[in-house]
């Protein structure tokens, strides 16, 4: 087992409307085996005995699949190893006397709560807005009297697949949530269950996406640093379903009350 | 938070938009509307630059073929329609398709750049937006400015070079002899070549034209379109210098 | 003597007796009333989801930042339904049964036999919000088999089917929050339960972004606030999974049933060094193909692949022929912790055994094995560093779930009147160990089906009563404790940080009160675990302020309540003289190693009543009755 001495450039910023700044730290003896989050942990843990307040960053589950954690390393969001959380980034993928840059998400949607913490709830937003399927608690019948081939059930996983961890938005130079909101919308559209609100609930989603994040320009960043792996190709789709939902007038009725901001 | 006096939660940074009873502008209201049209305009734009380079490739046939062909576009239709009739025809719908193709890069733009006031402050890395895709912006308004100076140049006669009228082949070949001017041509057409190897593949995307089956085409369909492009109208600077056609 | 409030009739009839009779709110009514649903996973989720489609009026609170980010998400295996889709032999009856069995008959038989009626809704109910269960090349949903039973009634989407389930229970709130009839708290975290004459009527919060303290009063306080796992430090629990709100309603007065209920999984990635911050679980549904072994001899130093076939020991098929590597939790990890233990341990710290795809990737093929684990397959070799395909899985048990949690009756409801425990958090439905893919069942069945009908039961006759007001004494006097412990967690600035004491903390509960305890190992740790609590309360150092997000300051008072949750857990242990299900006493096993219970002398369930910090905790019993499954020693052979 080896160690690593590395040295981490970590953003600190004490609250939503104060002055950020890098603050430099060295990591001494990290073992390779630890996860990113767990060799923040120790970090902290010196940060505590030297009287200096701990690096603040959203985790729970660490398992990779709750979507809590998120941060920006050496310039991508969570960091070099596709497909992998920064919990299940292993220490292992640097180098010994690496230099690690650590920024929080960077979109104006996500404004920094502290540190490394940014509020995503404008992802809620876009679910309320209609990232649901009308099924009242009781009102369901038998499970199987749905057929779904094999192959439609597993692309609506697929899609399903998002954590919401929000690197997408953080990756896309625009600041766009198309991939967040296609996987939704790709889920839901794609199942017969779906089907009946389907067009109503592509603009009332895609709307709502816009009111808070920014456009695609198909980059296709969101897609390379996705750690579910979440293609592209469902923002396509959500964009025909647009399209179709505006050019057939399918009698998409949409919501437009203004929705309550949160609090 | 953005700013104010709440505590909690995150302001939309655009109103809900008001919908508008034409649903053209409502389309056109919504960011993924303003794609669709990018995406439309941009087929139109491919066609134009697609058929202007085939055209111009009767100046490899010499003088009289090129006027001919110029002459021809005018008086195509004739008598059923007026002359340049269908060349105006062509022109008004290339305008709107530009101006169009222009507004919403620029209202996206805006709208992107609201969404990301914060750059990364410790830098960041591409791991799948190309070079041609990053510099969009940049590549479209360098070649809209090139247009102005090619229409200045070659359709009304003002680019400083001999200009006759009517006479298409003498003025590019005394247009493109000067070297400085035959190398903006290059270079623009260049840019022009990414600008469309990112914007032929891009369009699929926002029209939502995916399938499995295809999807790997559009990749190659882009790179052949660009390549076709920059290789059919940089050849005519080159071919002017080098005395090939002269 | 606890009164469940057992409807009356036969087994099978007595949900729907209950539903009768159980008093209704009139639908144009439901608005009067104004409930708090603290919690946010399977339970906590489509109960408020439910309320809010019902028209009550709810508020949600979460500690995460945004309802969907809950540990249930976790859930890696699936969900157990009575459907019988496999025609195997299935029923409403054999889940109970398989289920009462399971729980090494410390559950409440009614909440089991409902539990299993309404499994077979839920699947009905996921599938129309649109949860993308696996299905078969016809279109069919596909099922597969799960530790402790014999059929196969397991719902899947892939590895990540709580995920799925979560997702759509966090749909359907989401739908009530843009209708209006759910407020939601993300960010929010309860502090304290306010009770008024004896009744739930409301909670403190604070607001984990800006420090505000808050009141919230409402007819009925719902908690769905999941299991205390994490008191061991290292568990498969996400890192905020804690105690807190239960442990505070304790405090008020609700009863906490059978704490040292804590099951131990059986495959989870061993530990690989001390700065671990928390224990990966691969599902259980890997038994079904994966082989379980270690070398017969202690001193094999040669990769696994290495080793041939007759120097293995496939040590659960050797002793449990008839369910071999799918005998239920807690036997197969005692069973790899007797294996460990006399010295035939794995890996570099000897502290696992093997888990072996190697017969079944033979068998079916890597692409079958690939589209069944791959999830959990990546997941192995991102963390552990091997390739599973080529190298058994090392797995060891860990702490995974709690059976234990607040006392409530057939209604769910706690003995504090107005007071509500769903899921996890409660203790009702899984006895001393819990079969796989029940939790999210039991989460379901509670935050869909039985609090919405049976919360009706005590709010009508509190129709056209206001929202009892903030401005009683009992919330100043609750606001003030709240306060005050934070100030003081804040004043202390003594020498070691929160993590260092929750490790000691854990370390002293896993070895003492873990997967298998003794009376004098119990009476050490009770003891340590005070000295180690007062020690908190003088030494610990929480730096920051009160007034923004500090997440030091917020694991401090969770882990305040750990160690009193971990006192109140040794003295159960130590008062319960048996073996059953999780919790095995050396003292009390068959020759052949296995739990043996004590029917005679408790045969019931311990809910303790708290009476003081660090004061013995007051013992009510409510005893356990078995009219259609009869115990009998549980055997898997």
């Amino acid at each position: 087992m080896s160690t690593l001495n590395l040295t981490l450039k970590v953003w600190r910023q004490a609250g939503p409307n104060e002055p950020g700044r890098f603050e430099v730290y060295e990591a001494k003896d990290i073992n390779e085996d630890m996860s990113f989050l767990e060799m923040l942990d120790v970090v902290n843990e010196r940060l505590i005995a030297e009287n200096r307040e701990p690096i603040a960053f959203d985790h729970d589950c660490r398992e990779g699949i709750c979507g809590s954690c998120g941060m920006v390393i050496n310039g991508v969001p969570h960091g070099p190893k596709k497909l992998t959380t920064t919990c299940q980034l292993h220490m292992r993928n640097f180098k010994d006397g690496d230099t690690i840059v650590v920024e929080p998400w960077r979109a104006t949607a996500f404004p920094v709560i502290k540190d490394l913490v940014v509020d995503r709830s404008a992802f809620d937003k876009i679910i309320q807005a209609g990232g649901y399927i009308t099924a009242p608690t009781g009102a369901a019948r038998d499970a199987n009297s749905i057929l779904i081939p094999k192959q439609v059930a597993d692309q609506a996983f697929d899609a399903a697949a998002c954590i919401g961890c929000g690197a997408c938005v953080a990756a896309c130079p625009n600041g766009a949530a198309q991939l967040f909101t296609a996987a939704k919308i790709a889920h839901l559209n794609l199942l017969p269950q779906g089907q009946p609100e389907r067009w109503s609930r592509t603009v009332a989603m895609v709307d709502t996406m816009e009111e808070y994040f920014g456009s695609c320009t198909n980059y296709a960043e969101c897609e390379a640093v996705c750690p579910k792996g979440i293609s592209i190709e469902f923002i396509a789709k959500m964009n025909r379903d647009y399209l179709k939902a505006k050019f057939k007038d399918r009698r998409a009725v949409v919501k437009v009350d203004m929705t309550e901001a949160a609090g | 938070m953005l700013s104010g006096t709440r505590a909690r939660g995150v302001q939309p940074l655009r109103q809900r938009r008001m919908r508008p009873r034409v649903w053209i502008l409502d389309f056109y209201g919504s960011a993924v509307g303003k794609k669709a049209v990018m995406a439309v305009t941009g087929i139109v734009l491919l066609g134009f630059v697609l058929v202007h380079m085939l055209g111009n490739l009767h100046l490899y046939e010499g003088a009289e073929k090129m006027n001919w062909y110029g002459e021809y576009l005018r008086e195509i239709g004739e008598p059923a329609i007026p002359r340049t009739g269908l060349l105006w025809f062509v022109r008004s719908v290339l305008i709107v398709a530009f101006a169009l193709h222009i507004h919403a890069a620029y209202s996206l733009t805006v709208m992107n750049r609201q969404s990301r006031r914060t750059k990364y402050q410790g830098g960041r890395d591409y791991l799948a937006a190309n070079y041609a895709a990053r510099t969009m912006r940049w590549s479209g308004v360098i070649v809209g400015l090139f247009l102005i100076y090619h229409l200045m140049d070659l359709t009304w006669g003002v680019g400083g070079a001999e200009f006759t009228k009517g006479e298409p082949y003498q003025n590019v070949v005394a247009s493109l002899s000067r070297w400085p001017v035959a190398g903006v041509y290059i270079v623009a057409n260049l840019l022009l070549g990414m600008h469309i190897y990112h914007g032929a593949w891009s369009l699929f995307q926002s029209l939502g034209w995916s399938h499995p089956r295809f999807n790997h085409w559009r990749r190659w369909f882009a790179v052949a379109f660009a390549a076709v492009i920059v290789i059919g109208n940089v050849s005519f600077p080159i071919a002017v210098l080098t005395g090939i056609v002269e | 003597m606890l009164d469940a409030k057992v409807p009356a009739g036969h087994i099978s009839e007595k949900w729907s007796n209950a539903k009768f009779e159980t008093k209704l709110v009139a639908p144009q009514n439901r608005r009067k009333f104004e409930i708090i649903v603290v919690g946010t996973g399977l339970a906590g989720s489509s109960a408020a989801a439910t309320l809010g489609e019902m028209g009550y009026n709810v508020k949600v609170f979460c500690f995460q930042d945004s309802p969907r980010r809950a540990h249930s998400i976790a859930a890696q295996g699936g969900i157990n339904a009575a459907k019988n889709y496999k025609n195997d032999g299935d029923s409403v009856f054999r889940l109970f049964y398989d289920t009462i069995k399971g729980g090494d008959y410390r559950a409440r038989e009614a909440n089991v036999y409902r539990l299993a009626e309404i499994s077979v809704q839920i699947i009905d109910q996921c599938v129309a919000q649109g949860v993308p269960f696996a299905r078969e090349y016809g279109g069919l949903l596909d099922n597969r088999s799960f530790g402790g039973a014999q059929v196969a009634r397991t719902f899947y989407a892939r590895g990540q089917t709580g995920q799925q389930l979560l997702l759509g229970a966090y749909q359907a709130l989401s739908r009530q929050i843009e209708a209006g009839t759910v407020r939601m708290y993300p960010r929010t975290e309860m502090l304290d339960l306010v009770v008024e004459n004896g009744r739930a009527v409301g909670i403190i919060t604070r607001d984990l972004v800006t420090g505000e303290i808050q009141r919230h009063a409402g007819h009925a306080v719902v908690l769905a606030t999941g299991g205390y796992g994490n008191v061991f430090y290292l568990s498969t629990n996400a890192k905020g999974s804690n105690v807190t709100a239960a442990w505070r309603a304790h405090k008020k007065g609700a009863y906490f049933a059978n704490p040292c209920f804590t099951q131990i999984h059986p495959t989870c990635i061993p530990v690989s060094g001390d700065y671990q911050s928390k224990l990966t679980l691969m599902s259980e549904s890997l038994r079904n193909d994966g082989r379980i072994w270690v070398p017969k001899n202690p001193n094999d130093t040669r990769p696994p692949n290495q080793i041939p076939e007759e120097e293995r020991d496939y040590y659960l098929e050797r002793m449990y022929p008839s369910f071999a590597n799918l005998v239920p939790r807690d036997v197969a990890s005692r069973a790899a912790k007797r294996m460990v233990d006399a010295g035939y341990g794995v890996g570099p710290l000897k502290n696992g055994v093997y888990l072996d795809f190697k017969t079944a990737i033979e068998r079916l093929g890597r692409s079958v094995i690939e589209q069944r684990y791959g999830n959990l397959f990546d997941m192995y070799e991102n963390i552990a560093g091997e390739n599973p395909y080529e190298v058994p899985m090392r797995i060891y048990p860990a702490v995974h779930y709690t059976m234990g949690g607040l006392w409530v009756d057939y209604n769910l409801m706690s003995n504090l009147p107005g007071l509500f425990v769903l899921g996890e958090a409660n203790f009702s439905d899984h006895g001393a160990n819990r079969l796989g893919a029940s939790a999210l069942m039991q989460g379901l069945a509670d935050g869909y089906f039985i609090l919405p009908t049976t919360i009706a039961g005590d709010l009508a006759p509190q129709l056209n009563t206001p929202v009892p007001s903030t401005d009683s004494p009992a919330f100043r006097e609750a606001e003030e404790a709240v306060r005050e412990q934070i100030n003081r967690l804040l004043s202390i600035r003594g020498s070691r940080s929160v993590d260092s004491f929750h490790r000691e903390l854990g370390k002293v509960m896993w070895d003492y009160c873990g997967m298998a305890r003794n009376a004098e190992g119990l009476k050490h740790a009770r003891q340590r675990v005070a000295e180690l609590r007062e020690e908190f309360w003088r030494d610990v150092k929480v730096l920051g302020e009160g007034e923004s997000l500090n997440q030091s300051l917020e694991k401090a008072g969770r882990v305040a309540d750990f160690f009193e949750l971990a006192e109140l857990m040794c003295q159960d242990a130590l008062h319960r003289e048996e073996s059953c299900g999780g919790h095995f006493r050396e003292e009390y096993q068959t020759p052949d190693g296995e739990a043996q219970r004590d029917d005679e002398h408790f045969a019931y369930v311990a809910a303790w009543e708290y009476c003081g910090t660090g004061k013995d905790a007051k013992l009510h019993k409510e005893e356990l009755v078995f009219e259609y499954v009869h115990p009998t020693q549980r055997s898997y052979k």
